[in-house]
């Protein structure tokens, strides 16, 4: 791993963002609209004298949570886009570059973008809403931190989706995501779930960051074992995520399909 | 001798099935002009990104600075640069940025002054701040051709450097190579479909045809041994010809 070289794409991809205004727009917009959303539908719910205890609690921090991972998923994806959009992804590819290096560089990158949209989400449920991110005290790193893993994982197989199938693949670094959402109990508790689905949704390390996160803003705390069974199954995303982005690589390489990928 | 820049031998490469490259074998010393010729189809592309490690060969050896490029790519790379028509750099970014990038990436020291050295040896300090993406296909082109000499490389690849441009620049970009590589004694493998860059700029040319090497030389010698008067006589005839063309040395 070479620092010099993932501080220069970190410097590029800094470039890119602060030099176009609907780059920095899209970091905030999506995030902003959602938080409007839920946060005045759970305002009426409460008015009209819904008794589900902490429904505005709940649904922010599953909103400004889900975001997070819905990030760190697209910050690698996207600067991959980026690159093909720009015609650039060849110069890249024959640039002494591993793709370790790239990917890190993508994992930092999305990282900083995380940290400010979280801060303007954060601040404006605080003024809107009188709620506060920071009532999760310490919990809120390791539970930040696991939806951050994977989101870089799921993030590398998207990526790994689209270096085989190029541009019509596109899609895909949107929408993968959101096939996650429905079974990683997001917005309501894992039991909501049918009972032969729930062993499934238990697969999927958010669930578990989820569930956390609410047992948090119960006021029950954190209990150890939502951390390691998220952590121990994103280590297992990312070890995977890995291998089948190296895998979809390969079968690039081994196609020809790398340089159309940088000409088409 | 010194050992050559690049060496290919036994070079193969089946695309589910289809060959694009069938048994391809040559060097390249260094300080050389190499361009490979041949109608769409015939591999040259297929050969020029297998130099660079965009594609893993079926069959063969692909070694560039005595390395193998399956496992010294990162080495190799570092020593070689790429410039084609049909890349880019990011356009919301300027041309200084751009070069700065790459600059970081390549380990270059002292980068503000090579950059301002390459910007002013292709005659575009002017566009420095400019916008990459403002720029014309001639001035793109000239910034491609910064980017590929920004780490002094012993070898350059380049994929079709003048498609695009008007006569008048392609001539001008033409030269430019010519004195860069005088001057710096790169060496290079060119590829064109216009054959007026191949005849002024290359020292030697591998004609391709499905994916084999039909006819190797000096321009001169190519136009000789398929007695034509010009590359492009001979790049039409073969096109024509198909398989049953084959060169006048080997016919006699």
């Amino acid at each position: 791993m070479n620092f010099r070289r993932v501080g220069a794409l970190v410097l590029r991809y800094t470039f890119l963002y602060t030099r176009s205004v609907p780059r920095v727009a899209e970091m905030f917009f999506w995030p902003v609209m959602d938080l409007l959303v839920w946060g005045f539908i759970s305002v009426y719910l409460l008015r009209m004298g819904n008794n589900v205890p902490g429904m505005i609690t709940f649904l922010l921090g599953a909103m400004i949570f889900w975001d997070i991972l819905y990030r760190a998923q697209q910050a690698v994806t996207i600067s991959f886009l980026e690159d093909i959009w720009a015609r650039n992804v060849l110069n890249i590819f024959v640039a002494p570059i591993r793709i370790s290096e790239f990917i890190v560089a993508t994992y930092l990158v999305g990282f900083a973008k995380i940290i400010i949209t979280v801060t303007v989400l954060a601040s404006l449920a605080y003024w809107l809403y009188a709620w506060n991110l920071f009532q999760m005290g310490l919990a809120l790193v390791p539970l930040f931190a696991n939806l951050l893993l994977m989101g870089w994982a799921v993030g590398m197989m998207t990526t790994g989706l689209i270096l085989r199938w190029g541009q019509s693949a596109e899609a895909l670094a949107w929408g993968i995501p959101f096939l996650i959402q429905p079974f990683a109990a997001v917005f309501y508790p894992l039991d909501v779930l049918p009972p032969w689905l729930q062993p499934i949704a238990r697969l999927i390390p958010a669930t578990h960051v989820f569930e956390g996160m609410r047992a948090v803003l119960r006021g029950e705390g954190l209990a150890l074992h939502y951390l390691t069974a998220a952590f121990g199954l994103n280590i297992l995303y990312l070890i995977g995520g890995g291998l089948f982005f190296r895998w979809m690589y390969a079968i690039a390489r081994n196609k020809g399909l790398l340089a159309k990928l940088g000409t088409q | 001798m010194t050992e050559p820049v690049v060496q290919v031998e036994h070079l193969r490469k089946e695309f589910n099935g289809t060959v694009a490259v069938a048994d391809l074998s040559f060097t390249v010393q260094r300080g050389e002009i190499v361009g490979l010729l041949g109608a769409n189809g015939a591999g040259k592309t297929t050969a020029i990104q297998t130099l660079l490690g965009l594609i893993k060969p079926t069959g063969g050896k692909v070694a560039v600075f005595g390395m193998d490029i399956e496992r010294h790519r990162v080495a190799i790379l570092q020593r070689a640069n790429f410039c084609s028509a049909y890349t880019g750099l990011p356009t919301n970014l300027k041309v200084w940025e751009n070069l700065l990038i790459f600059s970081l990436i390549y380990g270059v020291k002292d980068h503000r002054r090579k950059i301002a050295e390459l910007l002013a040896l292709l005659e575009i300090s002017h566009l420095r701040k400019a916008i990459t993406g403002h720029l014309s296909s001639g001035e793109s082109t000239r910034v491609n051709i910064c980017k590929s000499l920004l780490n002094d490389p012993e070898l350059l690849l380049l994929d079709e450097p003048t498609a695009s441009l008007d006569p008048d620049m392609a001539d001008k970009v033409r030269k430019l190579l010519r004195r860069i590589q005088r001057e710096r004694n790169i060496t290079m493998v060119y590829t064109s479909h216009n054959m007026r860059d191949v005849q002024e700029v290359c020292d030697r040319v591998l004609f391709m045809h499905k994916g084999r090497i039909i006819a190797q030389g000096t321009p001169q010698q190519v136009m000789d041994q398929f007695n034509q008067t010009s590359l492009e006589d001979v790049f039409i005839s073969v096109a024509r010809g198909g398989d049953v063309l084959t060169p006048k040395s080997e016919a006699s």
